[in-house]
């Protein structure tokens, strides 16, 4: 369990104020100068130490990512993106942090801006979060009138930081969508290589990082490498905002350290599930993205990034959807194939028909009005939409519904058969296209 | 993916207003000065504040004023579903129907919309109300979560939802943010952790000395 003085995010709940008076005496801009003064070098070092990886559902280690970027500046400019784009099913914690705690992402953002020899860097935030980004504008302007950012700042690294936001398009999240969104186009992915560190905003070199990761680097360099990379275990360092909803007793956010059992995590924080752990039916750990894990599994398994791999789910962005025995699993799945069709951005065939075919398959298996061998053939569409598209929306549509036959077939057989008792039809339907 | 086309109705012609074109000019000061169609999101959005919509003319006038053919903004406004391509009540209610909403009551609060308002993205006769399912809002530990005119109002049962709409209704406005009285995210009856004091005692503030930093090179 974490304690009080090993968390980050000090205003998680916004009971303190957000503005820099405040935020300082939290410790934010503390040793900024200091950081800058040791170099570029230095920061990556110490980011790649602390064993940091991407908090934005891939978990890429962030000072490996970092060092992509070239060494020297050429005739392009260097970029830093903030993905804010947040919008997993499940997740909400980069909200909080623009809304709660804006002067770490803005430190971070100067920090990892240096490291990566960007002169300006652009936040994009999702559309909805109107009032977040209202906060985080005005942030940015009490950071530029205290001189902590912008043109012959305090820090001796001229920076400039803006926020841009989308309009409701899920696939945003996407690093190369979002870049093409922040170009002005619509927000369909781009093949990789070129790579962003390559060409990315505007063809330039850019990195894209996630708001969890870019506001915890200021605090790890004032704590040292060695403090994060001893929370958590091996490979799976650091602590974490996990965002647990659904039936729990008490939903919430929370900062918790890397590899906590997900039992804890639930009964600590969350108030156990509604109606006792023996009332679990399914959770969904990493975000709706990441297959489901039935009850069984979820008594012992540690949240992180390779303890729920091996579980065959993942960590993702650690959005813990928790679903007791009353759910309509079936039902609750088929919600997310609706949300990934109405997301899917069109441009790749497998992704753009399959996700509309799951979904239909999945509602009508909700009902009971299917077949017993339609199972295998969703299961095997589910296959061909994985791994065959740019971008890997296309996977997650497809881990849902792998996760949910992989767990729950009986739950879909037996409504099958029960939706055929009560027809008094036993006959095998004639095959019906799924629409 | 959604189909999404204009409205059969159009106005005749749109102009900014001066107020709109002060908000374009600071959007445009963020692009570097040959990617000013980087704008064309929050200009799109800037509209459809003043208008309250999207339409055919103002896609044009944004396209002139950007230097981007009219189609590539209509690809945007039709891509992008926050933008609204046919007037929307005055109030416009969005209720996320995700998942994590949905396991924690948000049926219920689309029935509320469908029995007081209608058909969904319809506007009630009266143009006061209209409303429309969405798609993950975001705020999943405060489930179910509706959008009324931009701001959140969350952990809302399906009276909290008809409270709402009866004071908008009688013209008063409704202040966001929880139904239950949580602190944001925090659990319900208040946080059990960040509560030791000396984290907000100004001590973190400190001067401090980074930790493992290189040695200084000889001189």
């Amino acid at each position: 369990m974490l304690a009080d003085k090993d968390r980050i995010f000090l205003n998680l709940y916004g009971v303190h104020d957000w503005r820099l008076e405040a935020a300082r005496k939290r410790g934010a801009w503390n040793a900024t100068a200091d950081m800058i003064a040791a170099g570029r070098d230095w920061i990556i070092q110490q980011v790649k130490d602390s064993g940091l990886r991407g908090r934005g559902g891939a978990g890429f280690p962030t000072g490996l990512k970092w060092s992509f970027m070239p060494k020297e500046v050429k005739e392009r400019p260097h970029y830093l993106v903030v993905n804010a784009d947040e919008s997993e099913p499940g997740t909400c914690k980069d909200r909080d942090m623009m809304r709660h705690d804006p002067h770490l992402l803005i430190e971070g953002c100067l920090v990892a801006s240096f490291a990566m020899q960007a002169h300006a860097a652009y936040i994009y935030i999702r559309g909805e979060y109107v009032r977040e980004r209202e906060v985080l504008e005005a942030a940015i302007k009490e950071a530029y009138e205290a001189k902590l950012i912008g043109k012959g700042n305090v820090h001796g690294w001229d920076f400039d930081l803006y926020v841009h936001h989308g309009a409701g398009a899920y696939i945003c999240g996407e690093e190369t969508a979002l870049l093409e969104s922040l170009e002005g186009k619509k927000g369909q992915p781009r093949l990789k290589p070129p790579f962003p560190a390559n060409a990315g905003l505007y063809g330039c070199p850019t990195t894209v990082n996630n708001v969890e990761s870019i506001a915890v680097v200021p605090t790890i360099l004032r704590r040292g490498a060695k403090w994060f990379a001893a929370i958590g275990r091996a490979n799976n360092t650091g602590t974490k905002v996990f965002c647990v909803s659904g039936h729990v007793n008490r939903p919430c956010n929370i900062e918790e350290e890397m590899s906590l059992p997900l039992k804890t995590l639930i009964e600590t924080h969350c108030g156990g599930v509604r109606g006792g752990w023996g009332n679990l039916k399914a959770i969904i750990p990493g975000g709706s993205s990441v297959p489901c894990i039935p009850a069984e599994i979820c008594e012992t398994v540690l949240m992180d990034f390779d303890a729920l791999r091996d579980v065959k789910s993942g960590l993702g962005t650690a959005a813990v959807i928790v679903m007791d025995q009353s759910t309509d699993i079936v039902r609750a799945i088929a919600r997310l194939s609706y949300f990934y069709k109405h997301e899917s951005c069109g441009q790749c065939t497998p992704c753009r028909e399959g996700t509309g075919w799951m979904w239909r398959v999945l509602e009508r298996m909700a009902r009971g009005d299917a077949d017993h061998s339609e199972i295998d053939l969703l299961l095997d569409v589910a296959g061909q939409v994985e791994g065959h598209t740019i971008c890997a929306l296309g996977d997650a549509a497809a881990w849902p519904v792998q996760g949910l036959i992989r767990h729950f077939r009986h739950d879909i057989e037996q409504r099958i058969d029960r939706y055929r008792a009560a027809k008094g039809a036993h006959q095998v339907r004639a095959p019906v296209a799924a629409e | 993916m959604s189909v999404r086309r204009l409205s059969a109705d159009q106005p005749d012609a749109f102009a900014f207003a001066e107020a709109t074109m002060q908000q374009v000019s600071w959007w445009l000061g963020k692009y570097p000065e040959s990617r000013k169609r980087s704008a064309v999101i929050p200009i799109l959005w800037l509209v459809q504040k003043q208008e309250g919509w999207v339409s055919e003319p103002a896609i044009r006038t944004i396209a002139e004023m950007l230097e981007m053919p009219p189609i590539r903004v209509l690809e945007v406004a039709t891509f992008y579903t926050m933008f609204h391509l046919a007037p929307v009540g005055k109030h416009h209610i969005q209720v996320c129907g995700t998942t994590p909403c949905m396991l924690r009551g948000s049926e219920a609060l689309i029935e509320v919309c469908k029995r007081r308002i209608g058909r969904a993205h319809a506007p009630t006769p009266d143009g006061k109300f209209s409303w429309e399912e969405m798609e993950c809002l975001g705020a999943c530990v405060n489930a179910p979560v509706v959008a009324i005119d931009d701001y959140y109002h969350e952990d809302l049962t399906a009276e909290d939802l008809e409270a709402r709409l009866d004071a908008l209704a009688r013209g008063e406005s409704v202040a966001p943010g929880s139904a239950r009285g949580r602190q944001t995210s925090a659990p319900e009856g208040g946080p059990a952790v960040l509560i030791d004091r000396a984290l907000y005692d100004g001590s973190l503030g400190q001067k401090l000395k980074l930790p493992n930093l290189p040695e200084p090179a000889a001189s």
